[in-house]
Formats: C-alpha cells, sequence, structure tokens
C-alpha cells in the first residue's frame, strides 16, 4: 500500500507584488510559480501594475524579471515608468529584461503558426538571468493573429505549461470589455479565465465627471482575498490600492500619551487633552471657528516640536496663516522653519481616493505626527456615500497605523446644523472625539459655543462652553444659565461685572464687621482688666479688714485682761 | 538560364511541431516544383539553437526567412496558402 506523503504537498507560497495595497488584499501577493491574468480596458493600468511587480521583483525580492511587450514598444514603456521613479537603468538588462515581440507589419502570414520561437528563446535567457518573473503583456495582440480559437487556445496553453515546467510567476496582461463576462457574451478570451489560477480585472469609469478606478480580485485558486471592488490610484509612485482594514490585521498600537488641544481648558475638559493617534473630529456650520480650533491644535503640535501637516481644502496656505494670526495663531514661523507644512488641497483634483492617497504620500514624505484636514468632509463631494465612508474609514486606519494625531473638521450644513447632524462621510461614528461647535443667537448677539459629544476612553466634561476668540488667542468661559435662559456674550460679561460687584460689596462689608468686632473685643477686654485689678483690691481689701479685725480683738482681750489683773478682783483664766 | 536567381532560405522550426513539420514539407514541395536546382534551405530548430532565434528576433514559429534575392522577406505559418508563398517569393511570374 502506498501512502500519500504529505511532504509533496507543498502550500501555496506567494510573490510580494509590492504593490501597495494589493498584497494585503490577497493575503501576500500573486501566487508563485502560477499564472496571473490582469484584464482590463485601455488605460487601465494593466502595464503600469504588471511592470510593477516585475520592478519591485527585481530590486526589493531578488527575484528577477522578464517584460515581454508584444503591443507597446519597450523603449516606450521603460520611458513612461521614468516618470514613477522606478530607475530601469538601474536594474536592466540583468536583473529586469524587455523583450519586444510586437508583430512585424511586413510579417506575411501563411497558415498555422506557433510561439515556440519566442518560447525557445525566452526560456534561454530566462536560464541565463535566473529570471524568476515573466509578463507577457498585451497578449491578445499576437493571439488575434492565429487563425481560430483552437489555435488560441493551444498556444495559450502551450505558454501555460512552458511556464509552469519553469516555476516562473507570470502574469498575462489582455485587453477586456468594461462588462464582466456572461454566459451569453463570452470574453473573446474567457477560457483564459478558467486557465489561470488567480485573475485580476480592473476597471476605469467615470462617474459624475470623476475618473474612478477599481480593482477586483475575481479568483484565486488556494487562497481567500478580498473579493470587494478596491479603488486604486495610479500616482506619483506607480499603482497604489484603496484598501479597508483586513480582518485579522494586527490592530495599531494604542497609547495613553496625551497631546495638547492648544486650548487650556479644552485640554482640561478633555481630562489632559487628545490621545495620542486619535482621530478628532470638530463639526460646525459655517463660521463656527472650525479652523481656527484646528490651527490652535496645530501650533501646539509645533511648539512640541512635532512635525506638523496642514491639508486645507478651503484655502491657501498664505490665507489660513494670515486668518489665524489675526487670533493669536502664529504659524508662520513653523512653515519657515520646515516643521509645518500647508498643503492648498485646492489643487489637488479627482476621486476621494485620488485626494485621500495624495494626503498619505505628503504626510509621508513631510513624516508628519500631526495632521490637519480642514474640512474633511470636502472629500465626500466628489463620491457616492458608500464609497465616501470607505475613504473615512481608510484615512482613520492609516492614521492609526502611522501613529499620527489627526484633526479633522466637518462641514455641516446651516440647515442640519442644529440636529447634530452627521456629514456624508459618517465620520464620527469612527472618531475618537467629537467636538461639536455651535451658535447660539440671543439677544442680537451671536455666540459660539463648543460642547464635547464623545471622547473615547477619556472622562469628559458635559459642558457646555462659549469660544472666545480674541488677539491672545482661543479660550473658553463658562456659560452663565440665569432664570433657566443660557447667558452668553455681552450678557454673560453683564452677568459676570454684576456678580464682580455684588463681590466687592460683599468684601468690604465683611471687612468693615470684622473691624467693629475687633473694636468691640478690645474694649471687652479692656474691661475684663479693670474688673480683675478691681477683684483682687477687693480681695486685698478683705484680706486687710480680716487681719486688722483680728488684731483688734487680740488688744482687746488683752486689755481687758490687764484690766481684771489690775483690778485683782477675779482670779486670771486659764485657757 | 543564368538570369534565373538561386533562392536561399532559413527555415526557423520548433522541434518536430505539427505547424513546424507542415511548414517544412510545405517548402520542400514548392521548390521541388518551382525552384529545383536552384534552391538552398538552412533550417534551424529553436530549441537547439535559441540564442540564434533571438539574434533574428524569430518570436513565432515556423518562420520562413528569403534571404536571397533581396529583399528580405519573413513568412511566419505552417505555409498552406501556396498562392500567398508564391506571390511574397515573387515566384508568380515564373510559374506563369
Amino acid at each position: 500500500m502506498k501512502l500519500a506523503r504529505s511532504s509533496t504537498v507543498v502550500a501555496l507560497r506567494k510573490s510580494p507584488s509590492g504593490v501597495l495595497g494589493f498584497d494585503e488584499i490577497t493575503g501576500g501577493g500573486l501566487p508563485r510559480g502560477r499564472t496571473t491574468l490582469l484584464a482590463g480596458g485601455p488605460g487601465c493600468g494593466k502595464t503600469i501594475f504588471a511592470l510593477q511587480f516585475l520592478v519591485n521583483g527585481a530590486r526589493d525580492f531578488a527575484e528577477p524579471g522578464i517584460f515581454v511587450a508584444f503591443e507597446e514598444n519597450s523603449r516606450r514603456i521603460a520611458a513612461n515608468a521614468e516618470s514613477f521613479g522606478w530607475r530601469l537603468n538601474q536594474l536592466r538588462p540583468k536583473k529586469l529584461l524587455f523583450v519586444d515581440a510586437q508583430p512585424n507589419p511586413e510579417q506575411v502570414q501563411s497558415g498555422d503558426f506557433d510561439l515556440c520561437g519566442m518560447l525557445a528563446g525566452l526560456a534561454h535567457q530566462a536560464k541565463q538571468m535566473k529570471a524568476r518573473r515573466i509578463v507577457f503583456d498585451a497578449l491578445d495582440m499576437v493571439l488575434s493573429l492565429l487563425p481560430d480559437l483552437a489555435a488560441r487556445r493551444r498556444e495559450v496553453y502551450r505558454l501555460h505549461d512552458w511556464l509552469m515546467s519553469r516555476d516562473l510567476t507570470c502574469i498575462f496582461t489582455l485587453k477586456a470589455g468594461a462588462g464582466e463576462p456572461t454566459f451569453t457574451s463570452p470574453q473573446p478570451y474567457g477560457f483564459m479565465q478558467f486557465m489561470v489560477d488567480c485573475s485580476v480585472i480592473l476597471t476605469h469609469s467615470v462617474v459624475l465627471g470623476i475618473s474612478q478606478r477599481n480593482l477586483r480580485v475575481q479568483k484565486y485558486r488556494g487562497s481567500s482575498f478580498d473579493e470587494n471592488e478596491s479603488p486604486f490610484v495610479i500616482g506619483d509612485t506607480g499603482f497604489n490600492v484603496a484598501i479597508s482594514r483586513i480582518l485579522g490585521q494586527a490592530d495599531a498600537k494604542v497609547t495613553r500619551e496625551r497631546v495638547s488641544s492648544g486650548v487650556n481648558r479644552l485640554d482640561t475638559m478633555l481630562g489632559g487633552g487628545f490621545y495620542r493617534a486619535a482621530a478628532v473630529l470638530i463639526t460646525g456650520v459655517p463660521g463656527t471657528a472650525k479652523t481656527t480650533l484646528s490651527g490652535a491644535f496645530a501650533e501646539a503640535a509645533c511648539g512640541r516640536g512635532e512635525r506638523t501637516m496642514i491639508v486645507s481644502f478651503d484655502s491657501d496656505g498664505s490665507e489660513v496663516i494670515r486668518n489665524l494670526t489675526s487670533v493669536g495663531i502664529q504659524l508662520e514661523r513653523y512653515v519657515k522653519s520646515g516643521l509645518l507644512r500647508l498643503v492648498s488641497a485646492r489643487t489637488i483634483t479627482g476621486s476621494a481616493e485620488a485626494c485621500l492617497v495624495r494626503i498619505k504620500a505628503l504626510a509621508k514624505a513631510h513624516k508628519a505626527r500631526c495632521l490637519v484636514i480642514d474640512p474633511v468632509s470636502a472629500l465626500a463631494n466628489s463620491v457616492s456615500e458608500v464609497r465616501a465612508h470607505g475613504v473615512a474609514e481608510r484615512l482613520i486606519d492609516w492614521t492609526k497605523s502611522e501613529r499620527i494625531t489627526l484633526v479633522c473638521t466637518s462641514l455641516l450644513r446651516e440647515n442640519e446644523g442644529q440636529a447634530v447632524g452627521d456629514s456624508a462621510l459618517h465620520i464620527s461614528t469612527l472618531a475618537d472625539t467629537w467636538i461639536h461647535l455651535n451658535y447660539l443667537v440671543q439677544a442680537v448677539e451671536r455666540n459660539l459655543c463648543m460642547s464635547i459629544i464623545k471622547s473615547r476612553g477619556t472622562a469628559h466634561s458635559n459642558q457646555v462652553r462659549e469660544l472666545i476668540l480674541s488677539n491672545d488667542g482661543v479660550t473658553l468661559a463658562d456659560i452663565f444659565t440665569a432664570g433657566g435662559e443660557v447667558l452668553m456674550g455681552t450678557m454673560r460679561w453683564e452677568k459676570e461685572s454684576a456678580e464682580r460687584v455684588a463681590k466687592e460689596v460683599a468684601e468690604v462689608a465683611g471687612k468693615l464687621k470684622l473691624v467693629t468686632l475687633d473694636a468691640q473685643q478690645a474694649e471687652l477686654q479692656v474691661r475684663m482688666t479693670a474688673v480683675q485689678t478691681e477683684l483682687v483690691a477687693k480681695q486685698v481689701e478683705k484680706t486687710l479688714l480680716a487681719s486688722t479685725t483680728a488684731s483688734r480683738k487680740a488688744v482687746t482681750q488683752r486689755g481687758s485682761e490687764r484690766m481684771r489683773e489690775l483690778r485683782g478682783g477675779d482670779a486670771p483664766k486659764h485657757e | 538560364m543564368s538570369r534565373r536567381p538561386v533562392y536561399k532560405f532559413r527555415l526557423f522550426i520548433a522541434a518536430d511541431t505539427l505547424n513546424s513539420v507542415q511548414a517544412s514539407s510545405n517548402l520542400n514541395a514548392l521548390c521541388k516544383a518551382h525552384l529545383a536546382g536552384r534552391h538552398e534551405i538552412e533550417v534551424i530548430d529553436v530549441f537547439k539553437d535559441p540564442k540564434r532565434a533571438l539574434a533574428e528576433g524569430i518570436r513565432m514559429t515556423p518562420t520562413l526567412v528569403k534571404l536571397e534575392p533581396g529583399p528580405v522577406r519573413r513568412i511566419v505559418g505552417s505555409l498552406t496558402d501556396v498562392d500567398r508563398v508564391m506571390q511574397m517569393l515573387g515566384l508568380n511570374a515564373d510559374a506563369a
């Protein structure tokens, strides 16, 4: 009897792509030694993804690769890649080889043919450079020359077998329509999707005038993967797939460290400030000093020497500085010293994902520890609600994992402001601390009030405070209630001064009373001394009286005895 | 007869795959019929000599390269479409 040896079954291994986000979706990258189909319409980024897979492999994972170009000239592909700063020349040709395989237009075809010639050449080159990865870009170009489907299928399987026998990790890229293949309208190369071990579909669509790119892993044999569409961006450094937190991913390390909000009394209300790496949301209707409050936070962060970045969607950086200077928040010096980076996001265009990617890249370049996004609700303008939520989630996941303290403001529309409504991003559920700002219009005045709606994991004051902006900065004041009415602004000031006067009067009256009492006490003490002296005199007088009485008595007695003796009439008494 | 040129061919094949075997026999038959005594055929197996295939930029097999008389022409495939091949080789006039 022959027993199956467990050692013959090797678990699926993966080749990390090094593409931001993609390895997380697939749990480690593409299947090693297997084929992956990358399908998508024109301009989806197939070539970029495939080339990035090779570049990262050659540079970071010691896996040289071959790029077989069927459509574009390799020189042009390499030139395009330079714009991502991949420096292909450092890798070529020993670690990264381009093979041009565009069909020659002069070439005449007669009858059936196969790809053995190419494979023979590639086998030789792969062996020479010890290639581990290979990309066939736009395979459809050469397949379309084959006379019939049977021949195409035959060549694809030939290619597949060839790859498997050499243990090369391979990507085929293939042009495909935007639609998903169905039974009624199969894709021309639908059979490839069944053949390959992993299939990735890229789409590029325009929603409400804004470009949206999505990546979806359609199948992955022998591995679990994130099945949802993930938005991606082709950024400055290449492909960047946006990912949500994936189950089982290690939680970001939490800390008890506090950072100042930049407003002393607010720190007190929060029991010491925000937590480091917390996500803080400041909501409010327009003009409720959201920017000012976030500016105060930035100033405090810079004051501690922490690198900080402010992303402003509303105004230019210089405007932000000027406006904040008017309330005593001096940021210019930190901009000059390079500690603070101001980014006007009006220059960032594109989808929310593109914005997020750009913000991430800038924050990374600046090594920011504190980040202000003002307002984060601007991200929601360009996307559907579901997407926007994903963006907010990814933003917060990212800042937490990077241990960046995030303060973002969110604009509430005037009509829903009173309801303490939520922004389209649903960020309030994700935020750790939520500060709400509002107006109170009363007695021809509009005053700002601030309250902490929530602050996770920390005791916080339930009090509504008045927010006061002055030349010296931001402070918070207590709000008076009198007769069931809330007093703010000048009414609060009036009440405060009235109380101050009353207090002074009371103080003076108290002092006066004290003086009177002192006088009375002194008088009583004097009187007490006099009486005591008199008492002593009386006692002395009494003693004197007693002693004189006694001596007089004695004298009298001695006198009468002597008289009796002198008279001699009576016998002397013996006492 | 001196104006009739000698044809030099180079045929790249992939071992004994069906297309390559067909191309070989088609070429031989064609030469026998139209170029008797004035042709040279060099056969290169890409699996045995991949460097040569690379140097000549051979991607598909079989590929027939006509070296002489000029200009150099390439024909890919099993050469089943005889008329097309004849046309490409400029043999139509001779055949007529």
